[in-house]
């Protein structure tokens, strides 16, 4: 939709050239959410395609994936993996964890999903799950980095201090070459997430992940050295998630949303202990 | 910048935050529509580069130095695309509103990618066509039948308005361009109840580009309806056009007016208004209680509101029979109390309006309405004017279902033109439509039924409690529904019901495809199975025993005689076909693993063919010089394919091509009167009155015919387009030209809706539910319909469709949902689903053989029923797989899922 309020679009070659940060200036990425949503108190668009990072560079180290990389490239991604990138599946897994459609994943970024910090976030599902690590760019003072789940604190909350950016995602080559396991729930056909939990375990160590998304109101993410009982599972869980952290939106209740944790993590459970 | 739009350059400059949809449509390029502005529709999808994208999300500035692509660009050289022309064969469309989208969406895909539609349609949303005729036309699958004189009758012809609708040349509301246009924009309660004290509108008129600011103060303090029903009476008059108390969040406070959208919202956030809050009451069993905060107190006699101390706008009780007795005489009653959330249309197409005036003083109104000449009265009403001076049309309607029964934008723009001097628009955002258009009613609803051993009923008991929100507009019609036609639908010597149509700081609720009886069949039909189970009796056969049959009066609760009648029956057929088709083995198989329950599950409908209350139409039929016709007829198109029937019907009458029948658009200046198109009253009653006028062109042509030839009479006939007088073969260019009296080329019939017969269905599901998660999953779904004669299959299927894929959403999980202050807590469609292509199942259809003795051409309606049996039809399925009875809509998994816990 048009945002009216908008008075100007700057497009700077470099961050640095965003010095001062004034409330209702917004870091332009896809726009898919920006335009999807009335945003009266914006008025200064500062366009991030002109900063033309590139968007996938894979290392011996693993994975850099610029903020800015679309989703659809991500999504490509899948087959043109490493063939030892075992959890390359869960890109494509993820990127289909929208609602929204093939169109918007042509514009959205992976960053700006990130960024949003909502709860049904497949990008925070994916990354979270691979042990991803944000690069941060404040507007004064030094890159810091921070994993991707305590990056995101709450629904629609996360760390970030205003103007500060999300240059890039790294995700570790271990991670990448974990085995892993995807549960995914929806009220309507392909619809929004209302459970997403993404299980990895490592082919070395037998390490165990669960990472809980969608359903609470910011990714949990459980490990275990081994595979665990379904008892212990449980009980990790209820330790980790509080009632009140289950969210309570047009996409599903707590309850079933607690209900369907269980029932996927101890499926995920069966299916990595094998 | 500049820009390429379908191969045409242009220097311009977007606005900073201008997307690029409003972009290419303020270019003068109109067929890329929004249905809602923030991505989730997809009806605004464009190409770039060749790559589709919803152009709603696009930033305008961003498609600098790149080639756009709209539908009004696909076709090469006056050459369909392939996939217009497979649009146009398939009729993927009825309303046509997001046919832009779909087509601009689906001529980008690989023939890969057409394999997985599910998927690769997930961003369009259709609310009308069901889905079915969309993947015909992607697959390649044609089903318009050849146009031949003689033969209209019963074949699948295109609807002329399909090569405009895939050329992305249909011009709905909203697609003129017209100089000196303002835009209005209102500001919105956010209170439930609340006394508005001081609106200080300084600041909003110092905003560069206001023009006006209207509040209460400065519209006509005249009390109405907005429902749209030519006997007002039988809604209460309890609006006004702006108001100093708001009843609900999302009621108009006050309305501005500017050069452009942002400047009129601008105005609307400096609007400083002062409020005393008031008790709001958001349950309509609280409203009644005695203490509850009362909305229209001081509103009684003349507002027609009969008790506003306990916001009861109406109440209705009446029995036939004896109840008392009949459950006395019963070996098993069964009673349950059924719940039905609120429910938007989400026709795609919001509501809007443009106003303008022109200098011999008339107001001319451009408008989305199903109902255009009552829009004009009540214009004329609320303003003190003669109704001609008013002229409402309507080109292209996108979607209606019941949502444009009701003159919701109309008022304003009108004020503000008539204030102004200055043309006016006004377009609903998709959020409005959830916030302040109207709803379905939520009801609750208790049934109890009685009935001996071998399944006879002895008595049926209904007490329903409506909730019709702030306002009481359909309340009335909408409660006396419910104790209507679910009822009437078996036999049963007594019968009794009570309604109460109650007030409660809520969005208003209106009327809606199946206007009141939804809601009653699926308490009832639910109750039928739980009766017949208590009885060891089977569902079908329960019906059998008890569902009215063909001799049978039509009545409910009232004991006095009504005009309904059966003019053709076949409940049986529809019933058969449905036990059959659900016991075939068609359809997909349940799927692996113990967790899944499969069952299945029938409800069946009486549906009466028009409204009980007054309804006329009138139809206007010429023979033109070039030997063409004219016909002329009230009805509104907004994708009910009533036209294109009712030229059908024409032309099978003179045994002529329907493409020889030219008709207007809706058009208060240019068609007679008409009480409106919804209920049914399109077949019913205004293609009825095609009919008597065909007929007597017919018989005036024929008179023609033997006085210029010379032929009796008798020898006379209207033949492939033609006039045959003996031997001799006539055109019909040489009957005019020859025609001693051109006045009787020209016919008028009236119509009046009664007796009013009735139409059957049956609805079947077979589905698996998992008892973990909920999910539920259709494995086959089938209708039989009885509609009599069907003049358009194809059409007909259509409307089928999409009604059982309204009703499929509304069963499983559309719900709009409030928080503590009565706020709409999901006004878009990301967080109000509607059905999707991958949420619908393809239905098998069946269609009754039949003929109505009243109908046009032995027809009877089918656009309103199909909607109606689909709850109660998985309900029973629901209880049949798993033994458990749900009582309240939706079936989501979230709300399913615990009491599935009791299964093993
Ligand atoms: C139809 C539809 C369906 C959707 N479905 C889902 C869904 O299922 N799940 C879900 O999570 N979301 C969903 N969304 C919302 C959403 O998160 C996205 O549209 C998308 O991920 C946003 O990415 P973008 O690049 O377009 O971000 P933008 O819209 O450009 O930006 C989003 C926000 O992030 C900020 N931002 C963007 N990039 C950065 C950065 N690098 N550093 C700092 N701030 C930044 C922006 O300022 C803005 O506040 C949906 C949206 C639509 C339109
Ligand atoms: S209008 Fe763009 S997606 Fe609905
Ligand atoms: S035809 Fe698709 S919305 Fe009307």
């Amino acid at each position: 939709m048009d945002l009216h309020t908008v008075e100007q679009v700057r497009r700077p070659a470099r961050a640095e050239e965003i010095a001062s940060w004034e409330a209702g200036f917004a870091w332009l990425a896809g726009g898919t959410w920006l335009f999807s949503e009335p945003q009266v108190d914006v008025h200064t668009l500062i366009d991030l395609e002109s900063l033309q990072w590139p968007s996938l560079h894979a290392t011996a180290d693993g994975l850099e994936i610029a903020s800015t990389c679309k989703v659809v490239e991500l999504d490509r991604l899948t087959h043109k993996a490493p063939s030892d990138w075992k959890a390359a599946p869960l890109f494509r897994e993820c990127c289909r964890s929208f609602l929204s459609s093939f169109k918007i994943w042509n514009e959205a970024t992976v960053g700006g999903n990130i960024v949003m910090s909502l709860p049904a976030g497949p990008m925070i599902s994916l990354t979270a799950a691979l042990e991803g690590i944000c690069t941060l760019w404040p507007r004064d003072g030094q890159p810091r980095q921070i994993a991707v789940v305590d990056f995101v604190t709450g629904e629609h909350q996360n760390v970030l201090a205003p103007g500060e950016l999300l240059r890039s995602i790294h995700l570790p080559v271990h991670a990448l070459r974990k085995k892993f396991a995807f549960r995914r729930f929806t009220l309507t056909h392909l619809g929004r997430s209302e459970v997403l939990l993404i299980g990895t375990r490592c082919p070395e160590h037998g390490e165990f992940l669960l990472t809980i998304t969608a359903g609470t109101l910011r990714p949990i993410q459980l490990t275990f050295a081994a595979v665990p009982a379904a008892t212990e599972l449980k009980r990790a869980i209820d330790d980790a998630v509080p009632f009140s952290l289950y969210l309570d939106d047009p996409h599903g209740s707590p309850a079933h949303r607690q209900h369907l944790t269980y029932y996927f993590a101890e499926q995920i459970r069966a299916e990595l202990g094998n | 910048m500049n820009y390429r739009i379908n191969g045409k350059s242009f220097a311009a400059e977007p606005r900073p935050g201008q997307c690029l949809r409003t972009f290419i449509r303020d270019l003068g390029w109109f067929g890329v529509k929004k249905g809602c502005d923030a991505g989730d529709c997809g009806a605004c999808t464009v190409w770039l580069d060749g790559k589709p994208v919803h152009s709603c999300l696009f930033p305008a500035f961003r498609a600098d130095g790149r080639e756009v692509t709209t539908l009004q660009g696909l076709a090469v050289d006056g050459k369909l695309h392939p996939m217009q022309q497979a649009f146009l064969n398939a009729q993927a469309f009825q309303c046509g509103f997001c046919t832009a989208g779909m087509i601009m969406t689906a001529a980008s895909l690989s023939e890969d990618a057409k394999k997985n539609l599910p998927f690769h349609l997930k961003g369009n949303l259709c609310r009308c066509t069901g889905y079915h005729a969309i993947e015909d036309a992607i697959h390649g699958i044609a089903s318009v039948e050849e146009d031949r004189a003689g033969h209209a009758c019963g074949t699948s012809l295109a609807n002329p308005r399909g090569e405009p609708i895939v050329t992305g040349n249909a011009h709905y509301t909203m697609d003129v361009a017209i100089e000196g246009m303002l835009h209005l924009k209102v500001l919105r309660s956010p209170h439930a109840h609340a006394r508005i004290t001081a609106i200080r509108r300084d600041k909003a008129l110092a905003v560069p580009g206001v023009r006006a600011v209207f509040t209460w103060e400065d519209v006509p303090r005249r009390l109405f309806t907005t429902a749209a029903h030519d006997d007002y009476h039988v809604d209460p008059d309890d609006t006004y056009m702006l108001d100093n108390v708001a009843r609900f969040v999302g009621q108009r406070i006050a309305a501005v007016v500017a050069d452009t959208e942002a400047a009129a919202e601008e105005g609307c956030r400096l609007l400083e208004v002062d409020y005393e809050l008031l008790r709001a009451v958001f349950d309509a069993e609280e409203a009644m209680l005695p203490g509850a905060p009362q909305l229209h107190v001081g509103k009684d006699v003349d507002s027609r509101i009969q008790d506003p101390v306990r916001n009861i706008f109406l109440k209705i009780e009446a029995e036939t029979g004896d109840v008392a007795r009949g459950f006395s005489e019963a070996h098993a009653v069964y009673e349950g109390t059924f719940w039905m959330p609120r429910i938007q249309h989400a026709h795609m197409e919001t509501h809007g309006t443009i106003a303008w005036r022109t200098p011999d003083s008339r107001v001319h109104v451009r408008t989305s309405t199903q109902t255009p000449h009552i829009i004009k009265n009540k214009l004329a009403y609320l303003f003190g004017m003669f109704p001609h001076q008013f002229h409402v049309f309507s080109e292209f309607v996108g979607g209606g279902f019941g949502g444009k029964q009701e003159m919701l934008t109309e008022d304003l723009c009108v004020l503000a033109t008539m204030k102004t001097g200055r043309p006016v628009k006004w377009e609903f955002t998709r959020s409005e439509q959830f916030t302040a258009a109207t709803t379905r009613h939520p009801m609750k609803i208790t049934v109890k039924l009685g009935a001996r051993k071998d399944g006879t009923l002895t008595a049926m008991q209904m007490h329903t409690v409506s909730d019709t929100g702030a306002y009481g507009n359909h309340a009335g019609e909408i409660i006396a529904s419910s104790l209507g036609s679910s009822l009437a639908t078996y036999r049963c010597a007594s019968k009794k019901g009570t309604g109460y149509a109650v007030y409660t700081n809520t969005v208003p609720s209106g009327a809606f495809r199946g206007y009141g009886a939804t809601q009653p069949a699926f308490a009832v039909e639910c109750a039928i199975d739980e009766l017949a189970r208590k009885l060891g009796i089977d569902p079908f056969a329960m019906r059998r025993t008890n569902m009215i049959r063909a001799q049978d009066p039509v009545h409910s609760i009232w004991p006095f005689p009504n005009d309904g009648v059966i003019g053709s029956y076949g409940l049986d057929q529809c019933l058969d076909f449905v036990e059959q088709a659900l016991a075939s083995g068609r359809g997909e198989t349940k799927p692996e693993g113990d967790e899944w329950r499969e069952g299945r599950g029938v409800a069946i409908h009486a549906q009466d063919c028009a409204p009980p209350t007054e309804h006329r139409s009138e139809a206007h039929m010429s023979l033109l010089p070039d030997g063409t016709y004219h016909l002329s007829v009230g009805s509104a198109e907004f994708g009910n394919g009533i036209r294109n029937a009712q030229r059908q019907v024409a032309a099978s009458v003179l045994s002529a091509r329907a493409g020889s029948i030219a008709m207007d658009f809706v058009d208060t200046d240019k068609n007679p009167y008409d009480t409106g198109t919804f209920a049914s009253t399109g077949t019913s009653v205004a293609t009825l009155g095609v009919q008597k006028a065909a007929d007597a062109l017919r018989e005036n042509l024929l008179e023609v015919a033997s006085q210029v030839s010379s032929v009796p009479v008798a020898q006379c006939s209207l033949a492939a387009g033609r006039v045959r007088c003996g031997d001799r073969w006539l055109s019909l260019q040489q009957l005019y030209e020859a025609s001693p009296l051109r006045e009787k080329l020209h016919v008028s019939r009236k119509v009046y809706g009664s007796p009013r017969s009735t139409a059957f269905l049956a609805h079947g599901f077979r589905i698996a539910v998992h008892r973990v998660t909920g999910e539920i999953r259709i494995l086959q779904s089938v209708q039989g319909f009885d509609a009599g004669t069907i003049l358009n299959p194809m059409q007909s299927r259509g409307q089928l469709e999409g009604a059982i894929a309204q009703g499929i959403g509304v069963t499983l999980f559309e719900r709009m949902k409030f928080d503590a202050s009565g706020t709409v807590v999901n006004p878009t469609f990301r967080h109000y689903r509607i059905p999707a292509f991958a949420d619908i199942p393809r239905s098998e259809l069946f269609f009754a053989d039949t003929y109505d003795r009243y109908g046009p051409l032995g027809a009877k309606p089918l656009g309103e029923a199909p909607i109606i049996p689909v709850s109660p039809a998985m309900g029973n399925a629901i209880a049949d797989a798993t033994g458990i009875r749900f009582h309240s809509l939706p079936f989501s998994a979230d709300r399913i899922f615990s009491q599935l816990a009791e299964l093993q």
